[in-house]
């Protein structure tokens, strides 16, 4: 990994679904306009061959790698996109789209609705996974390219990476879907309906319309206090926080004491600055409501498909067990799909997509590598 | 391209039994030096099955499709006939289910390469009648405590189970220091590999 990244990066904006167009859902219900914010990294090179697109998770948006003016925090996947990285900007141009629903550009929730021009709210109609490929695929043709040389992502990128794979598998040459599931078990509905609940039990979240007013920040700090402890592990807690106390002081009676639930308190205080709670509520939603198989089963989906594809997926991630991994390996065995597959032994959790950079990087940029080959051989 | 000096003897005995173009299946592919051997010299389709995770790293780097998991329990997903050729080359002896895996790949594969030690071959032979010590061999290099070995067969061994199986031996390559066994292969050759199908 080289120390220098992709540098100064700024988001950009596509609208389409202009009036009178309109973006229709797979619920049927429309949207006009529909806004994509999105960054790019790299340049397209003259075949347009060499496009890779980022798909982010739950809580990630479009600023995958790089800097933006005046910030000292890199994007979400900055380690893993720049010269010489992964997904390497001397080779590859690389996109990154804030999903449809979210908060950090695209249309959600919480933009402005032309018809009643306030914040939808809980007008905004329910999204799913499909649907936010559906604008990715948009932008895709806005950009001009036919083929995307790989569709990349973990957790709900990795439902999308799947997505991809249902409704546009002529559009890519190869998939990455990373701590993923075809569907979620029960056990994740049941984190996702816990943080939705501490959302909705704010009484500043007032049935969704809070825009005027205060934002339910206690509740939104809730849910992602829960969603950290299930990215992390039971060895990664130990590691970091072990039963360190922040200071020697005489605690006072349910202050944060220990070192777990300042860190805790800390991630959750700093997501309610950058996202909206009406956003988790529709996004945790569309990853309970996907499931690959719904149309028909996910294998007859890939069946005759000349798409490769590598999933990757990490020992101690209990949210997205290995097992749910390998049901998505075992439907590319049975569809004859030239798939790898790697376990990778880590004690992160299911954060690990994010902080196993060097083995990521090594399964990723060897299989991109083999990907764009095989096409100069055809 | 690797020059043909470096190439083993057992990897040379299957390109020879494998038919350009084909889809191949290496159930146990370690390093992936015989599928990128495979892919390099008879631009096959090939696909690997195995356990080591650091292994697994070794074959992405050589352009690799490689499936990081158990042979035991790897094959029951694929269609019948999915493959022209499963090899299972040095890997038979470490099942845990020989014949449910030997019996899945004859589905999933057209023809099935078996390569496996000799355990019959004369210096394994001598160590155990004149040493009372259990064989240590170029190809069961192995001590008793750290064998990954399960099972322990001859070459006469496989055919006889062949034969009361019903499976068909198609080739049958015997091998001994890199030459090619011709005379009394149960004695002179430790490494056996056979071309079978159904």
């Amino acid at each position: 990994m080289t120390k220098i990244g992709v540098g100064i990066v700024e988001t950009k904006y596509f609208t389409f679904a202009n009036k009178p167009d309109e973006f229709v859902l797979e619920s049927k219900e429309k949207l006009s306009p529909v806004t994509i914010a999105y960054e790019t990294y790299g340049a397209l090179n003259k075949e347009k061959s060499n496009a890779v697109l980022i798909l982010h998770a739950l809580s990630g948006d479009a600023h995958a790698a790089g800097f933006h003016k005046g910030e000292d925090k890199p994007g979400w996947w900055d380690n893993m996109i720049g010269p010489g990285r992964a997904f390497d900007t001397d080779k590859y141009f690389v996109i990154c789209s804030n999903v449809l629903s979210g908060c950090r550009g695209s249309t959600g929730p919480a933009s402005y609705n032309p018809k009643t021009n306030k914040p939808y709210a809980l007008d905004f109609p329910i999204v799913s996974i499909g649907d936010m490929v559906s604008a990715q695929k948009a932008l895709i043709d806005y950009l001009g390219i036919d083929k995307l040389l790989t569709v990349v992502g973990g957790s709900m990128g990795g439902m999308q990476v799947l997505s991809w794979l249902i409704k546009y598998p002529q559009n890519i040459r190869s998939a990455i879907p990373i701590a993923t599931a075809l569907r979620h078990t029960p056990q994740q509905i049941a984190f996702d309906e816990v943080g939705r609940q501490a959302i909705m039990a704010d009484p500043d979240w007032n049935s969704g319309n809070y825009y005027e007013g205060n934002s339910p920040d206690r509740g939104l700090a809730v849910a992602r206090m829960i969603g950290h402890i299930t990215y992390m592990s039971d060895i990664s807690m130990t590691e970091k926080f072990g039963r360190q106390k922040k200071d020697n002081k005489q605690p006072f009676k349910f202050t944060a004491d220990f070192e777990v639930e300042g860190y805790l308190r800390y991630r959750g205080d700093n997501f309610v600055k950058r996202f909206d709670a009406n956003s988790y509520l529709y996004i945790t939603k569309a990853m309970d409501n996907f499931d690959a198989s719904e149309k028909k089963p996910f294998h007859e989906s890939l069946s005759g498909k000349s798409v490769k594809v590598l999933v990757i997926a990490f020992k101690s991630d209990w949210l997205y067990p290995a097992y749910q991994s390998k049901e998505i390996v075992k439907a590319c065995k049975y569809a004859g799909i030239e798939t790898s597959y790697c376990e990778i032994d880590s004690t992160y959790g299911h954060d690990a997509f994010l902080l196993e950079i060097q083995e990521e990087t090594h399964l990723i940029s060897h299989f991109l590598k083999s990907v764009s080959q095989k096409r100069g051989k055809a | 391209m690797k020059e043909n000096e470096t190439i083993k003897s057992d990897h040379r005995a299957i390109l020879d039994m494998v038919e350009a173009n084909s889809s191949v299946l290496d159930l146990g592919c370690g390093d992936g030096d015989l599928l990128e051997l495979l892919m390099l010299k008879k631009n096959v389709r090939g696909q690997g099955i195995e356990i080591d995770e650091q292994a697994i790293y070794r074959c992405v780097a050589k352009g690799l499709s490689v499936l990081h998991g158990d042979i035991d329990t790897g094959l029951s997903e694929y269609k019948d006939n999915a493959f022209d050729y499963v090899i299972l080359n040095q890997s038979l002896q470490q099942l845990k289910h020989v014949e449910t895996v030997l019996f899945d790949a004859l589905r999933v594969g057209k023809k099935v390469i078996v390569g496996f030690p000799n355990f019959a071959y004369c210096r394994a032979r001598l160590r155990l009648f004149f040493r009372g010590r259990v064989p240590i061999t170029a190809s069961l290099p192995y001590t008793w405590y750290e064998t990954p070995n399960l099972h322990f067969l001859s070459t006469l061994d496989f055919l006889d189970y062949c034969k009361e199986k019903k499976i068909k031996v198609e080739r049958k390559v015997y091998l001994a220091a890199d030459k090619r066994i011709l005379i009394l292969p149960n004695f002179f050759a430790n490494i056996g590999i056979f071309l079978i199908s159904k």
